[in-house]
């Protein structure tokens, strides 16, 4: 089982975050998470060099986990994903 | 297509095989022999489009793969420009197209030799036109006509 709090320490530790959204979506087995992570360091990286640090920088999570979900983006493209939300 | 080669008993009576075995500790925990790599390199070159995927298109197993057939359903990939390959018919694919990628999770899209991602990126692909736009230049899918003025 994945702890929260690690997963969140082990991202936090590695970039500048400027918005970070870990959702559990395994009802509590701790085996399926989504996030949503901003931050300055993602600019000028495309979406699978993004994804890529983040699987590596997670990686020993993720194996432990039946499914993970990321959403990377930088502030700027954060803001118009919200902007698009509503 | 893996299966059958991959369980060839003549793997572990080749002479050198306890010695690769040896060595390959050295490497720390490195999986993928390279005859699996080499198969799994000639798989993502064979066909244009190739899906490492949970499950057949037919019945898939997973949500993920699920959704990534689905996108390339949308976007008229035509069946023989694509090939899939289930990996939870195949252990040795599964563990083994992970490391080959260095991509934790399943399913993984190929197109012409180069790995596009995972169902997250190809979803925020499709959103943006980013995918049609790589199906079209690479040739999988026909170009769409500007609209006329």
């Amino acid at each position: 089982m994945i702890d929260l709090v690690d997963l969140e320490a082990a991202i936090r530790a590695a970039l500048p975050v400027s918005h970070l959204e870990i959702e559990d979506q395994s009802s509590g087995c701790g085996e399926s998470y989504a996030i949503i992570l901003v931050s300055e360091a993602f600019e000028g990286k495309n979406t699978l060099a993004r994804h890529r640090f983040v699987n590596d920088l997670l990686k020993v999570q993720i194996a432990q986990m039946h499914a993970f979900s990321q959403k990377t983006f930088t502030p700027k493209q954060y803001n118009d994903y919200l902007a698009k939300q509503g | 297509m893996f299966r059958a080669s991959l369980r060839s008993p003549l793997i572990s009576l080749r002479p050198s095989g306890a010695k690769t075995l040896a060595a390959s500790r050295f490497i720390g925990a490195r999986f993928l022999t390279q005859e699996t790599r080499s198969q799994i390199q000639n798989a993502v070159k064979a066909n244009p489009v190739v899906l490492f995927m949970k499950g057949t298109p037919e019945y898939p197993e997973c949500g993920f793969s699920r959704a990534v057939v689905q996108i390339l359903d949308l976007h008229g990939v035509p069946s023989d420009k694509m090939k899939t390959y289930n990996v939870l018919v195949d252990d040795e694919l599964r563990s083994g197209v992970k490391e080959f990628s260095e991509w934790p999770t399943i399913p993984q899209l190929y197109v012409n030799g180069e790995f596009i991602g995972g169902c997250d990126i190809l979803l925020s692909m499709h959103q943006s036109g980013d995918l049609e736009n790589l199906l079209e230049n690479k040739g999988v899918i026909p170009k769409t006509e500007a609209p006329q003025p």
